[in-house]
C-alpha cells in the first residue's frame, strides 16, 4: 500500500497559524494571543461537544471527498470516546462556510458545539490534493489545530485518519489508532486445499484498516495460513502456514512482497508473536516431541526453550517490557493461562477458576492487564486479568462465543472473534469495557485479530 | 459421506470383523486384554467414547468397536491410486474424547489394525493428523491435535510400525470432518486421522 501522502509539513506551525485567526472585534476576547489555550473544554464536568461537518470541496469533482474526510474524522474522533460527537444530521442546515474566516460560530455556538472543525480539499493537479483542516475553539472563535496534507485524491480516508490521531494527541495527549489496522485469518474466498482429503476450506491472511475498511488478501498460498500477529513496526506479519504440508512460521513483508521462514526448517513451528522491541519471536514448536515454547531472534538465531514439561505449552504474549510472557499450560490438568520470566524462570499460573483458558494477551502499558478467552457455557467470552490487584473482570457476556482478544496499541480497545452473529466467526472490535462492539469482518469466517502499532 | 458408506460396509460384517480385532489386539497389545463378549454392531454415529454428555442427549454408548477392515483382496488394495485409497481408506481414524489425547481400547484396537495393514504394505508412508472439535479455542487446540497425532504415532512404533515412516501434524479444529454443532459431529472430529502419501 502506498503511504504517499505527504504532510507537506504542517503549513504552519500551530500556534502561527492561530495567531493569524480573525479576531472578531465583537468576539469577547479572554486572553492574549500569546498565551491561547489550545486545549478544548466542554462544559465542567462534560467532554467537549465536537462537530464535524462535511469538507468544503474548492475544486468541482472532489465532493466526495468531502464528504468522505468528514464522516470518516467524525467516525475516528469518535472510536476514543473522548469527546461527545454531536450527529453530523442536526447540523446540516448550518450554512458551509467558503473561508475559515466565514465560519458561522453563532450557529455552532447555539448547536451547543465547543468544538468545530473546518476543512477543504482542493486539486493540485490531475493525481494530486491538498487538504487543509482547522480546528475551532467556538467560544474564543480561534484556531487551534490547523494542518495541511498534500498526496493522492484516493486516499481520503487516511487523511481524515491522520487528522483524528493528531487531533487526539494534540487535544487529549492520547495515543489514538486510526492509522492502525488490524490483520486475521479468512475463508472468504471460498477455496478448497488441494490434497487427498477432500473438502477443507483454504484460509488466507487478510489485513484491514482498524475500521474494517480496505480489506485485503496478504497470503495466496491455498494453504492454511492462520494465527497472523504484526511486527511492531506494522510493515510486517508473522503467521502459521501449512504450505509445506506442517505447520510453520513465516514472516510476510506486506510493503515489500517478501516472505521470511525464521525456523529454518527444524520442527513444527505455530503461533508466533513479536517481542515489544520486534527483534524477538516467541512460539510454540514440537521439535523436542512436546509443544513446548521457544525464543528466537527474528532472523532465526539464537533459539532458546524456555518451557520444559511434559504438559501442553502454548499460546504465548509478551509483557510490554519484553521481560516476562504470559502463555497457557495443560500441565494442571485443564489448560490455564501462567506468567513465567522470557528466561522461563518465577512461573506462576494466574487462572484459578477457570475450565478452559487460552489465548492471553498483554495489554500496552499503562494497562497491567491480560485479556484472555475462558470457557463460561457452551463456549468463550473475553476476561480481563488485572495484575496489581489480581482480580478478573469478564468483557463479553454470552453472546456467541467470543475467543482470541487481541488489544489496540493505546490498550483502549480489542479484537476478538465471536460467533454472535448467526455462528459464524467474525472479527469485532469493542472498548477495554467490553462497550461500543464494531462489527469488523462479514464475509466468510474470520479469526485470531492481531492488532498493529 | 465416505463415513457413513464405511460404516454400512462395517455393520454387514460385524462378528468376522470383530474377532480379527481381538486376535490383534492379543498379539499385539503387551497387556492381556480380558475376553470381551461379541457386541451387537456399532450405531454409525457412536464411533467413539464420549466425554460429557450433552444434557437431554441420550447417554453416548460405549462401544467396543468392531474394527472395520475393509474385506476388500489384498490386491485391489494394493492396486488402488493413492487418491482413492485415502478417499475411502483402509486405515481407519481413531477418535478421542473431549481434551483427551489418550487413546482408549477402541482407539488403541482400530490404531492396531491400522499398524497391521501398514506391516502388510512396508512401502507406504502416512501422515497421521491430529483433529479437534469446535468446542475448544483454535490456539490450544493446535497443540491438543499434536499431542493426538502423535499418541497414535507412539503406538504405532510400539506396535512395529518403522518411525520413518509415520509423519504427523495437527490441525487444530480448522479441518472438522463434519460441520455439525451436535455431540455426534464432535465426536468424529476428534480423530486421529490416517492419510496416506506415497505407495
Amino acid at each position: 500500500m502506498n503511504v504517499t501522502w505527504a504532510t507537506l509539513v504542517a503549513a504552519c506551525c500551530v500556534v502561527a497559524l492561530a495567531a493569524q485567526a480573525p479576531q472578531t472585534p465583537a468576539a469577547p476576547a479572554p486572553q492574549q494571543p500569546s498565551e491561547i489555550q489550545l486545549v478544548i473544554s466542554g462544559e465542567p464536568g462534560t467532554p467537549p461537544r465536537y462537530a464535524v461537518p462535511d469538507f468544503v470541496a474548492l475544486s468541482p469533482d472532489l465532493a466526495d471527498a468531502a464528504k468522505t474526510l468528514g464522516q470518516v474524522l467524525w467516525d475516528d474522533l469518535n472510536f476514543e470516546r473522548e469527546f461527545y460527537m454531536i450527529p453530523r444530521d442536526t447540523y446540516a442546515t448550518i450554512p458551509v462556510a467558503r473561508t475559515p474566516e466565514d465560519v458561522p460560530f453563532n450557529a455552532w455556538r447555539e448547536l451547543g458545539a465547543d468544538a468545530v472543525v473546518y476543512g477543504t480539499v482542493q486539486k493540485v493537479d490531475a493525481n494530486t490534493v491538498r487538504v487543509q483542516v482547522r480546528l475551532f475553539n467556538v467560544r474564543s472563535r480561534q484556531s487551534v489545530f490547523a494542518k495541511e496534507y498534500t498526496g493522492s485524491a484516493t486516499t481520503a480516508r487516511l487523511y481524515a485518519h491522520t487528522m483524528s490521531d493528531e487531533i487526539h494527541q494534540q487535544q487529549r495527549a492520547l495515543r489514538g489508532v486510526a492509522r492502525t489496522k488490524l490483520t486475521f485469518a479468512s475463508d472468504r474466498n471460498r477455496e478448497k486445499v488441494a490434497g487427498p482429503v477432500q473438502n477443507r476450506d483454504v484460509k488466507e491472511v487478510y489485513i484491514a484498516d482498524y475500521d474494517g475498511e480496505n480489506q485485503r488478501r496478504v497470503t495466496t498460498n491455498r494453504q492454511l495460513n492462520i494465527t497472523p500477529v504484526w511486527a511492531p513496526d506494522a510493515r510486517g506479519i508473522a503467521y502459521t502456514s501449512y504450505r509445506r504440508g506442517y505447520p510453520d512460521i513465516f514472516i510476510a513483508l506486506i510493503y515489500q512482497g517478501i516472505q521470511e521462514t525464521p525456523t529454518n526448517g527444524v520442527g513444527q513451528n505455530w503461533l508466533p508473536v513479536f517481542s515489544p522491541d520486534g527483534t524477538r519471536i516467541c512460539f510454540t514448536s514440537n521439535r523436542d516431541g512436546n509443544p513446548e515454547l521457544y525464543v528466537m531472534n527474528r532472523d532465526g538465531s539464537n533459539v532458546r526453550r524456555i518451557t520444559n514439561n511434559p504438559a501442553i505449552d502454548t499460546t504465548p504474549t509478551w509483557s510490554p517490557n519484553g521481560t516476562q510472557i504470559s502463555f497457557v499450560s495443560d500441565r494442571g490438568g485443564t489448560p490455564q493461562i501462567y506468567i513465567m520470566g522470557a528466561d522461563g524462570l518465577n512461573l506462576r499460573r494466574i487462572t484459578q477458576n477457570e475450565s478452559w483458558a487460552d489465548r492471553p494477551t498483554w495489554a500496552p502499558a499503562p494497562f497491567n492487564e491480560i485479556a484472555f478467552s475462558a470457557r463460561t457455557g457452551p463456549g468463550f467470552d473475553i476476561k480481563v486479568y488485572d495484575l496489581a490487584s489480581g482480580t478478573t473482570r469478564q468483557i463479553t457476556f454470552g453472546e456467541g462465543s467470543n475467543e482470541s482478544p487481541a488489544f489496540s496499541p493505546n490498550g483502549r480497545h480489542l479484537a476478538f472473534a465471536s460467533s454472535r452473529n448467526g455462528g459464524r466467526y467474525e472479527i469485532y472490535t469493542m472498548a477495554r469495557d467490553g462497550k461500543n462492539v464494531k462489527q469488523i469482518t462479514r464475509d466468510g469466517s474470520n479469526y485470531t485479530p492481531s492488532w498493529s502499532n | 459421506m465416505a463415513e457413513a458408506g464405511k460404516d454400512e460396509r462395517s455393520m454387514r460384517r460385524p462378528t468376522t470383523i470383530f474377532i480379527v480385532v481381538l486376535l490383534m489386539c492379543a498379539g499385539a497389545c503387551a497387556k492381556k486384554q480380558p475376553p470381551l463378549a461379541p457386541q451387537p454392531a456399532p450405531p454409525p454415529a457412536a464411533t467413539a467414547p464420549v466425554a460429557p454428555p450433552a444434557p437431554g442427549a441420550p447417554p453416548p454408548q460405549r462401544v467396543e468397536e468392531s474394527v472395520p477392515v475393509p474385506a476388500i483382496s489384498e490386491d485391489s488394495i494394493g492396486n488402488r491410486t493413492l487418491e482413492d485409497l485415502n478417499r475411502n481408506s483402509p486405515l481407519q481414524p481413531a477418535f478421542f474424547g473431549l481434551d483427551s489425547f489418550e487413546l482408549d481400547d477402541a482407539g488403541r484396537a482400530v490404531v492396531a489394525s491400522n499398524a497391521e495393514i501398514l506391516k502388510k504394505y512396508p512401502t507406504w508412508m502416512v501422515t497421521v493428523e491430529g483433529h479437534c472439535d469446535e468446542r475448544g479455542t483454535a490456539e490450544y487446540n493446535l497443540a491438543l491435535g499434536e499431542r493426538r497425532a502423535v499418541a497414535v504415532k507412539t503406538y504405532l512404533v510400539a506396535l512395529g510400525v518403522s518411525p520413518d515412516r509415520l509423519r504427523t501434524v495437527s490441525y487444530g479444529k480448522e479441518f472438522p470432518f463434519d460441520a455439525g454443532h451436535s455431540e455426534s459431529a464432535w465426536s468424529k472430529n476428534r480423530r486421529a486421522h490416517f492419510v496416506i502419501t506415497s505407495k
